[in-house]
This record gives C-alpha cells, sequence and structure tokens, in this order.
C-alpha cells in the first residue's frame, strides 16, 4: 500500500507505534463488513422471537416502563390516562441488574439520623430529630446544644450545624468581629453551601461597602459570592462588587454577557453599543466593536434579502431558498452567505464578500477556503479557478493558494467537484506521496498513472492496474505506457 | 485479547447495596407524602433514578402521575405535588412559579421538594424572597453514589467540574466527603489514603472531620478497600483533552455514553429505530473489548462472529433430541450474543465512517505531535485551518487547550490570532468562552519573555500576606503554569520504545492512546502506590504546584487483609475519562491490583470544553 510510504511511514517510525490508520478502508473496514455479513445471515435464523430477551422499547428508543418513558408519555397525553399507565407499569422493568426490592438494610437504622423533617416550621419540629441518632454526629456536645435555641453557639459549632443542614439562626452575630468570626469558620471548614449561607446573611446585614471591603481580602469567600451573584441574577450588585474591585475587565464581560438574552435584534445591537465603551482589553475592545459592526450589517442585509425572496424576482434566492436567518450567525457564516448569495456585488455594497473582507480585515486564508466553499457548493467551477489564478509580470497565469491545495481537493471532493476539476487542483498538490493519496482516494485515475509514470515505479504501475476497470481508458493508458520503451523503470 | 486477571487479583465488593440503600430511601421520603401524588422529575436525574427504581416502584408508593421539571406551566390536577431536584436556582424559581399560581387561583396542594443529593442554603433563600418558604416542605435524598458497573461509581454531577474548577465554588465538596463517609461505613476503613490537589486536601479534611464526630462507626471492622486516592482533574487536563482511541472512550467521544448507557442510532442498529443500551460488565461481547485500542476490535468482532456461525452450523447434523437440547439450552445465549455482536458491529462501522470523514489520522497525528512536543508551529497551523473552515468549534477549542497546556501557554502572538479567528468562526459571544478558560488556566497567553518567573516568586513570597490578597489574584494564572514538558520528561510519559508498539500485547498504560502517551494521571497514582506514599517525587510534587497540597494519610491498621490491599478505590474530582479507567484497569492487571473508580462523573474532552462554554450549544 502506497500510504506507508514517505512522509508517513517516517512519522510513524519516529514515534514507534503501530500506523493504525483511520481511514483505511482495504482492510479493517472490509473485515468489519464481512463479520457483519457472517452476523445478518444469521438473522433469518434468529429473528423469529426476539422479543423474549429484548428489551422492550418504546418508539422514542427508551425501555418500556422506564421512568424516562414514563414521563414522555405522561407529556404526550396531558391528560388523565388511568388505565393506559397502570396498564404499561406493569411490563417488567428490563435492566438485568436491578436488585431485588426486599431490602436487607432496615430503612429506620440507616436514615433517622440524616434524614431532616420538613421545612422546620417550628421549634419543635426542629428538635423533633433528637431521639434518633444513630447517624447524627452531635455526640459531642450532648446536652447543652439544645437547651438555648438561639444564643448558646459558638461560631464553629454554628457552622456545624450549618453543614449538617440544620435551622440556624445567625441573628446573634451582630458585631463585625462575630460575623467575621464566622466566615472564617466557615472558609476552614471548607463546605461551600456554609461559606454561601453566611454570605447570604452578611449581605442582609452589613451595607454593601463593608462586605466588599472584608471579602477583597478573603478570595475563597469572595468568590463564592461572586457565583451566588451569577446564579440568583442580582447583576447590579455583582457590578457594583467587580467596580469595588477595580476589577474593569471582568465588570466589562459581565455586562456584555447581558446581550445573551436579549432575543430581538435590533435592542441587541442598541446594547451591544453600550458595551463599546467598556473598559475591555484593547484586543478584546476591538472584538466588541466588531460584534456590533456585523450585527449592524446583518440586519441590513437580512432585510434587504427577505426582501427580495418575498418578490421572487432573484434567480438565486429561487433557486437556493434560504435555510434560515443571517441574523447572529458568526462572521465566517456570514461571509459565506454573501458569497452564496451576493458574489459578484460591488465593493460598495454591505453585502458583497469583498466589503465584509475589509471591513473586518479577514485573512487572506480564511476568506479564500469560505469562498471556495461556497463557490463549489453552486458548482461554479469557473469562480473557483478565478480564486486560484495569478498572473505574473509576463502576464502567465499561474495557480496559487494561501493554503496547501490538498485542503483545496478535499473541500471540492466534499462538494462533489467532478473528477476533472478535482484532477486539476491534485495535480497541484506538490507533495508527492500527498498527491498520489488523495487521487486514489478520489480515483482520478490520470493523475496516479501519470504520477507513478513520472517516478518510472513499474510495480505501482502494475498494482494499479488491477485496480481499475477492465478494458476501461485507464487500463489502455497504463498498458500503452507500460509496452513503452521510452521509459527506464527503476523496477 | 481482553486479558483475563490474574488468578489472585482480589475480588471487588458488592455494590450494589448502594443502589438498594437510595431506593429504599427514596420509598422512605416519598412516603413522608403519604396519598396519591404527582411527581415532578429533573431531567439530570431521570437516568440516574432509572438505574435504580421503575415506574412500579413510585406507583407502589403512591405516586399517579410523572412530569419532567421544564419551564412549563403544570397540568397536573393532584392534590399533592412532590419534585424531585438538583438543588439549582433555576428550579426553585419553576417551582415558585407553580405555587404562587396556585395561591393566586385560590387552590391549596401540598408540596414537597426533595433535593438530591443535598439542599442549598442559596435554594431555600429563594424559597423564602418568593414567599413560599413554609408552603413546601424541603427535604434530602442523598442518593450520591450510583453504581455505573462492578467497579464505577458515578456521583452523577457533571456541573461539579464548573463550579469548583471555574467559580471556585466549593459547594460540592460536603457531597464528596458525605459520600466518601457512606464508603467507609460500609466498606471501610481505608488504610492507606494519599491525594493531590486543592480540592482533594479539602474534601479529605472534611471527611475526616465527619469521620471523628461520628466516631466508632468505622472501629474494628476489617478494612475491604486498601487503599484511597484522591486526585484533581486540574491535575492533568491533558489527558481528559485527548481524542480517545480505546474502544469504550471511543465509544463515548463519539455516541455520548450516558449514565451508563448509549442511544445507538439506526446508523448503527441498521434498523428504523434507535436504541438504548446498558454498557457493562454485564454485556459479554461489550465486556472484551472495552479496554482494547481500536485496532484490536475488529479482529476480535471477526473471530466472535465467526465462532458464532461455526456454533449455529452445528445445529445441522443434528437430530431431533439434539437439536432440542440445542434450542433449549444454547439458543438463548447464542441469540443475546449474536444481538451484542451486531450492535457492537454496528457501532464500529459508524465510529469508521464518522472518523474517516474528519480525518481523525492528521487529527491524532497533530495530538501526538502536541504531546511530544515537535513540530508546533505545524500543529498551530493545523489548528489555525481546523478553526477557519468551521470543523467543530468544541474540537477547535480542545486543539488550543492541549496546545496551550503543553506548552505552558500560547505565545501572544498566536493566541491573539487563533483567537481572532475562533471568534470570527464561531461568533463573537465566545469571548466569554475565552475569559472562562483563562480563568481555569486551560488556555492562557505565554508571560513575555523568563523574567517574569523572578517576579513570580517575589509575589509567591508576597501572597502570604492577606493584604496581598488582589495581587496574588492577578497572578493566580502565573502561579498555575502547567509545566507539562517537564512533568512528562519527569515521569517519562511518552515511553521510547524501539522498533513497532505492538498494540495487541500492551506493554504499558501508553496504549490507551496508541503507544504515544502514558495518561499523566495514570502515572502519578502509579508512582505513588508503588512508593505508599509521595517520597522521592518532590519535584514532580513541585511542578504540579502542589507543594503543600500533596498528602497521605496511613492508619494503623493490623487487620487489613492482603487482599484488600491490593483494592484501590482512585476518587476523580471534577470527572474522569474511560481511557484513564481503562489505562488503570491495565495496571491493575499487570499488577495484580484491582482499581475501583469513583468520579464526580464521567467525562471527555468535549464535555469539559462545553462547561466552559458560555454559548449553549
Amino acid at each position: 500500500m502506497n500510504r506507508t510510504k514517505g512522509d508517513e511511514e517516517e512519522y510513524w517510525n519516529s514515534s514507534k507505534f503501530k500506523a493504525f490508520t483511520f481511514d483505511d478502508e482495504d482492510d479493517e473496514l472490509s473485515q468489519l463488513k464481512e463479520s457483519k455479513r457472517a452476523v445478518n445471515s444469521l438473522r433469518d435464523f434468529v429473528d423469529d422471537d426476539d422479543d423474549d430477551d429484548l428489551e422492550r422499547v418504546s418508539w422514542s428508543g427508551e425501555p418500556v416502563g422506564s421512568i424516562s418513558w414514563s414521563i414522555k408519555e405522561t407529556a404526550g397525553n396531558s391528560g388523565s390516562n388511568h388505565e393506559r399507565e397502570q396498564l404499561k407499569s406493569r411490563n417488567s422493568f428490563s435492566y438485568a441488574q436491578l436488585p431485588k426490592p426486599a431490602s436487607t438494610y432496615s430503612l429506620s437504622s440507616f436514615f433517622r439520623g440524616r434524614t431532616r423533617p420538613g421545612s422546620f416550621q417550628s421549634l419543635s419540629d426542629a428538635l423533633s430529630d433528637t431521639p434518633a441518632k444513630s447517624y447524627a454526629p452531635e455526640l459531642g456536645r450532648p446536652k447543652g446544644e439544645y437547651r438555648d435555641y438561639s444564643n448558646d453557639w459558638s461560631p464553629s459549632d454554628t457552622v456545624r450545624r450549618l453543614r449538617k443542614g440544620k435551622v440556624c439562626s445567625l441573628e446573634r452575630f451582630r458585631s463585625l468581629q462575630d460575623k467575621l468570626q464566622l466566615l472564617e469558620e466557615a472558609v476552614s471548614m471548607h463546605d461551600g453551601n456554609v461559606i454561601t449561607a453566611v454570605l447570604i446573611f452578611l449581605k442582609r446585614t452589613l451595607s454593601k461597602e463593608i462586605l466588599f471591603r472584608e471579602l477583597e481580602v478573603r478570595q475563597v469567600p469572595l468568590r463564592h459570592l461572586i457565583h451566588f451573584l451569577k446564579e440568583i441574577g442580582d447583576q447590579k450588585l455583582l457590578l457594583d462588587l467587580f467596580r469595588f474591585l477595580d476589577r474593569t475587565e471582568e465588570l466589562a464581560l459581565s455586562h456584555y454577557r447581558e446581550h445573551l438574552n436579549i432575543q430581538d435584534p435590533d435592542k441587541r445591537k442598541e446594547f451591544l453599543k453600550t458595551c463599546i465603551g467598556l473598559p475591555f482589553s484593547a484586543e478584546d475592545s476591538a472584538h466588541i466593536q466588531d460584534h456590533y459592526t456585523l450585527l449592524e450589517r446583518q440586519i441590513i442585509i437580512e432585510a434587504n434579502d427577505r426582501h427580495l425572496e418575498s418578490a421572487g424576482q432573484t434567480e438565486i434566492f429561487r433557486k437556493h431558498p434560504r435555510k434560515a436567518s443571517i441574523l447572529n450567525m458568526p462572521l465566517v457564516t456570514t461571509l459565506f452567505y454573501s458569497c452564496f448569495y451576493h458574489y459578484t456585488e460591488a465593493e460598495g455594497t454591505f453585502s458583497s464578500p469583498v466589503n465584509l473582507k475589509k471591513t473586518f480585515k479577514i485573512p487572506d486564508k480564511q476568506y479564500v477556503l469560505t469562498a471556495l466553499a461556497a463557490r463549489a457548493k453552486l458548482r461554479a467551477w469557473h469562480d473557483v479557478d478565478a480564486l486560484f489564478t495569478t498572473k505574473n509580470w509576463l502576464g502567465y497565469t499561474k495557480k496559487r493558494a494561501p493554503v496547501g491545495f490538498h485542503r483545496v481537493v478535499e473541500i471540492l471532493h466534499k462538494n462533489s467537484a467532478p473528477v476533472q476539476i478535482l484532477q486539476e487542483y491534485v495535480n497541484l498538490v506538490e507533495d508527492v506521496d500527498t498527491k498520489l493519496n488523495l487521487a486514489t482516494k478520489f480515483k482520478c485515475h490520470d493523475v496516479v498513472i501519470d504520477t507513478y509514470r513520472d517516478l518510472k515505479d513499474r510495480q505501482q504501475l502494475l498494482a494499479y492496474r488491477s485496480k481499475v476497470d477492465k478494458g476501461s481508458a485507464e487500463e489502455e493508458k497504463i498498458d500503452a505506457i507500460l509496452n513503452s520503451s521510452q521509459i527506464r523503470w527503476k523496477n | 485479547m481482553a486479558f483475563p486477571h490474574r488468578p489472585d487479583a482480589p475480588e471487588l465488593p458488592d455494590f450494589s447495596m448502594l443502589k438498594r440503600l437510595a431506593r429504599d430511601q427514596l420509598i422512605y421520603l416519598l412516603e413522608q407524602l403519604p396519598g396519591k401524588k404527582d411527581l415532578f422529575i429533573e431531567a439530570d436525574l431521570m437516568s440516574p433514578l432509572d438505574r435504580i427504581a421503575n415506574v412500579s416502584i413510585l406507583k407502589q408508593h403512591e405516586v399517579d402521575k410523572l412530569y419532567k421539571v421544564e419551564n412549563k406551566p403544570a397540568l397536573s390536577s393532584s392534590e399533592q405535588l412532590c419534585f424531585l431536584v438538583r438543588p439549582r436556582i433555576k428550579n426553585m424559581r419553576y417551582i415558585a412559579s407553580l405555587v404562587n399560581a396556585d395561591k393566586l387561583a385560590g387552590r391549596t396542594r401540598k408540596y414537597k421538594v426533595i433535593f438530591s443529593p443535598q439542599k442549598f442554603y442559596a435554594c431555600e433563600m429563594v424559597l423564602e424572597e418568593e414567599g413560599i418558604y413554609g408552603d413546601v416542605s424541603c427535604d434530602e435524598w442523598a442518593f450520591s453514589l450510583l453504581p455505573l458497573d462492578v467497579d464505577l461509581l458515578s456521583m452523577e454531577l457533571p456541573e461539579f467540574f464548573r463550579d469548583y474548577f471555574l467559580e471556585g465554588d466549593q459547594r460540592w465538596i460536603n457531597t464528596v466527603a458525605q459520600a466518601l463517609h457512606l464508603l467507609s461505613t460500609l466498606y471501610g476503613p481505608f488504610p492507606y489514603c494519599y491525594g493531590i490537589g486543592r480540592c482533594a486536601k479539602m474534601s479529605h479534611e472534611l471527611w475526616r472531620n465527619l469521620e471523628e464526630e461520628e466516631d466508632g462507626e468505622t472501629k474494628g471492622r476489617r478494612p475491604e478497600i486498601g487503599h484511597i486516592f484522591l486526585l484533581d482533574r486540574d491535575m492533568d487536563f491533558v489527558t481528559a483533552l485527548c481524542s480517545q482511541v480505546v474502544y469504550e472512550g471511543l465509544v463515548d467521544d463519539t455516541f455520548r455514553i450516558k449514565c451508563g448507557s448509549v442511544d445507538f442510532g439506526p446508523e448503527v442498529t441498521s434498523s428504523d429505530k434507535s436504541l438504548k443500551v446498558l454498557l457493562n460488565a454485564e454485556d459479554k461481547v461489550f465486556n472484551e473489548i472495552r479496554n482494547e485500542h481500536f485496532s484490536n476490535v475488529f479482529g476480535f468482532l471477526s473471530q466472535k462472529a465467526r465462532n458464532l456461525q461455526a456454533q449455529y452450523d452445528r445445529r445441522r447434523g443434528m437430530d431431533i433430541k439434539q437439536m432440542k437440547n440445542f434450542v433449549s439450552q444454547e439458543l438463548k445465549g447464542l441469540k443475546q450474543e449474536h444481538r451484542l455482536l451486531s450492535l457492537h458491529i454496528g457501532a464500529c462501522e459508524s465510529i469508521m465512517k464518522k472518523k474517516t470523514k474528519q480525518d481523525f489520522q492528521e487529527l491524532i497525528k497533530t495530538e501526538h505531535a502536541l504531546l511530544e512536543g515537535f513540530n508546533i508551529r505545524e500543529s498551530t497551523n493545523y489548528i489555525e485551518e481546523h478553526i477557519d473552515r468551521q470543523v467543530s468549534p468544541i474540537e477547535s477549542l480542545r486543539l488550543m487547550c492541549l496546545l496551550s497546556i503543553t506548552e505552558n501557554g500560547l505565545i501572544p502572538k498566536d493566541y491573539r490570532s487563533l483567537k481572532t479567528q475562533y471568534l470570527q468562526s464561531y461568533g463573537p459571544e465566545h469571548l466569554l468562552t475565552f475569559s472562562n478558560l483563562r480563568r481555569a488556566g486551560l488556555l492562557t497567553e505565554q508571560a513575555p519573555g523568563d523574567t517574569l518567573t523572578a517576579v513570580e516568586s517575589k509575589v509567591s513570597k508576597l501572597v502570604t500576606d492577606k493584604a496581598a490578597g488582589k495581587i496574588t489574584d492577578a497572578f493566580s494564572s502565573l502561579a498555575k503554569r502547567s509545566n507539562f514538558r517537564a512533568i512528562s520528561k519527569k515521569l517519562n510519559l511518552i515511553p521510547r520504545v524501539d522498533g513497532e508498539y505492538d498494540l495487541k500485547v500492551p506493554r504499558d498504560m501508553a496504549y490507551v492512546f496508541s503507544g504515544a502517551y502514558v495518561p499523566l494521571s495514570c502515572r502519578i497514582i502509579e508512582q505513588v502506590l508503588e512508593r505508599r506514599s509521595w517520597q522521592g517525587l518532590d519535584e514532580v510534587v513541585r511542578l504540579l504546584n502542589c507543594s503543600e497540597l500533596a498528602f497521605t494519610d496511613m492508619t494503623k491498621e493490623d487487620k487489613a487483609s492482603s487482599e484488600s490491599l491490593r483494592l484501590i478505590l482512585v476518587v476523580f474530582l471534577g470527572g474522569c475519562t474511560f481511557s484513564e479507567i481503562s489505562a488503570l484497569r491495565f495496571l491493575g492487571r499487570e499488577k495484580g491490583y484491582r482499581f475501583i473508580f469513583l468520579t464526580t462523573a464521567v467525562t471527555n474532552s468535549a464535555r469539559l470544553m462545553e462547561a466552559m462554554s458560555e454559548v449553549k450549544a
């Protein structure tokens, strides 16, 4: 096989592992196909009453009787269809490992101490978990704990109770010193839930300046507060906090993040405008500006094209109706779109590819790749050709690309370009092995044959002869070359 | 093929008890709300719940209808509503909207919220703010250990990764400590305990506190598991970012294994319907190929297919009696095998098709070059083209992160240019994703020149002072240099072998990455187990930025049997990949150990990247 030659061989040898290739269709896949055939041939014999040992599976693929399946059922018939439900629940649950229902562990021994009753509406509720304490952790402090409900606990006892999820009043921590001590205790216990609980209390009972000032030197609780504010969506306080901490970049990003929640394109655009002056890094400022400009353009293009499309006068829109709106798409997608629908437009229009390229300083490489994909999709081979053709000062034309021609070939192939077109670009691939690989893969016989001829590789040519169709033009060509006395074969 | 365990390999403890416990506790909680009730279940809890209970069990405990928690008004007409949810703010808002709508309509019902695995104060705060605290009763269902397989326990908390490693929120540490406490109650104590990473250290400390508070629980019991190893995911991002090539990992990367099962679409089942398939040791075919390098799987499957054919063929020469025997005794097994075989062949075919299409070969080549540290320029160009062609936002991001971590950050020029092109290809809002990745240390810019290392060391002296907190934070990204190259050298992660690496007969854990790279996480574990301490690994620990975060905790334990001392529980905080599991299973077979895995969730590169992404797909 030719792939194990040259470059690749060098790589595999240098890195010392087996050249297992995922795109090797010859060996493994055919082996696989064979096994599949073997297995399939057994179907007739096996398929008669498959049901007995198979999972019962509903149309959606969920095992019948599973909870996920059942929920979909409820969603489907929002009314109450009792009988049906019950009938279905009788279907056996099919996962094999389900243990037998009878538990050897008694419930009481296991959770009594751990399960806490209800919502702690009253004091007695909160205390009712005392008797069953096989798992209750406060053995160390037997009696004192329940003596005075709200005033007795030290900061460390308090956070310990909080960790266990018990109701626990923090109101007695009124001096700043007490509050901070409580916070320190929570931090030293490492439980983030408790840290947040204390922070909720501090947020309620301290002015924000004092809270921020104290947190500035306490990174762990500070991170918890920031995450908490993000989660509950207290954007205002979050921005205040970033402002206080002088974290200008996070402030800007946090503000910018809000645009994701704005659906209306015009409102989103206006919002992005307010982001432009924010203290981003120099680099990000440019990105934000581009984001705004892009959406602005998209709104114009969208309005225009929707009109054109519905008017039905423009051929390209009739032949290739738009599948989705261009709003909020990435720049490259927008460029693709404009190469697809507006390729020939003059630079002056907002929707022309050249205009986009200039406005957003799109690198050549990216531009060419995108234009190529768009034009190839339309099978506009002439445009494809023009993309790579350059003239030198003597007026000779030459094919050039800012990316390797092997990429060009791949993109063309993906868009099912005819062999003649593919062939032309395969020939432009510089590396001989890559060229041979691509030519073989895409059945560009002429390229393969010519390359072996140029390499004077008789053996490979002979081998290739067996791969082309009997009596085809390719076979004739190979025979002609093999019989030629002009060539001094190397093997 | 499918290496057997050594005859002296220890037996695994029976973890099915955990399922029974979880189910019994759920039943107990449902009984706290006597009478008929409708149950609302959070989507993320459905699959775990499916693994321990089923509809008829719920019905037995007077659950009438089941609903999914989603942002839609509930149509339930029941007098009692029960919600089974993760402790999340948005769930609280949803419940509050239901309850408040009822109140407006003058309707009274009973509401119960069951938080799994625990409730958070922030949730209660929202209930209070929404004016429904007291109207709903709250409970906790401490279901935090789901046995996905005989040697794999999952906490099913994928959000652990983002919450801790990005946001720095320690809310799950208590959950981890509780889970460890439960394990040591049932299977403990653990004579040898090791750990590395800040989260590991904190979890260990909190766990020890729990044990002290409830002291006496595990005293005098014979330990069943000799060693426990806690490891933070950020010790080794590289392994998690690599493309997986062992079968189970590849199935996960391609089809996404969810809670131990996978949805095989029509392209795999070669029929018109999808099939949900459990993937674990019970599946005999899967069990033999799950840890194999993908290149071995074909050969194995065709061998199996031939054997199966031969067994079916035997029926040809049979008389009636033999046929009767055959049908009653063997046919069922053969049919089962046939079904599994055709599924896995279908899966392989589909994987091959997808991988061929996306140029997997070139991708793997780039990854290996990054791991070995050669042709960086070429790899960077490859990534650039990947982005320009809009191949896949997640893949592009993953490759950039891999480049960043292996190179201690991108050089500023590359960082700018790749970032710009990324935003142009996949959308400007990914600016937020880049900010996240930088904060998590997954994608950073190199500090210009070495002069900064001097500054760094000065700053690190300053940071002990609390007032310097601000500076610490500003420099924290510097402090977290990945040092991958140096670690790799020190621990020999890139095997230098002569000749071809025979993937059929792996010689080391590197086989899970085609012989190119030994997973760092697994190597650390191997080294520590060999020494039964961190002794002699100081330099590695320092390079991992963990000088104060690597610990050993040994309890004097005479009763530990030699068998139990060869059982090791590895706890991955932030997720582990199937490749790591396969690598350690291999190590176990080599050394006569057996590993048990406890992970906050099974992860892979795509999940890590998605967790960092601000823009939901």
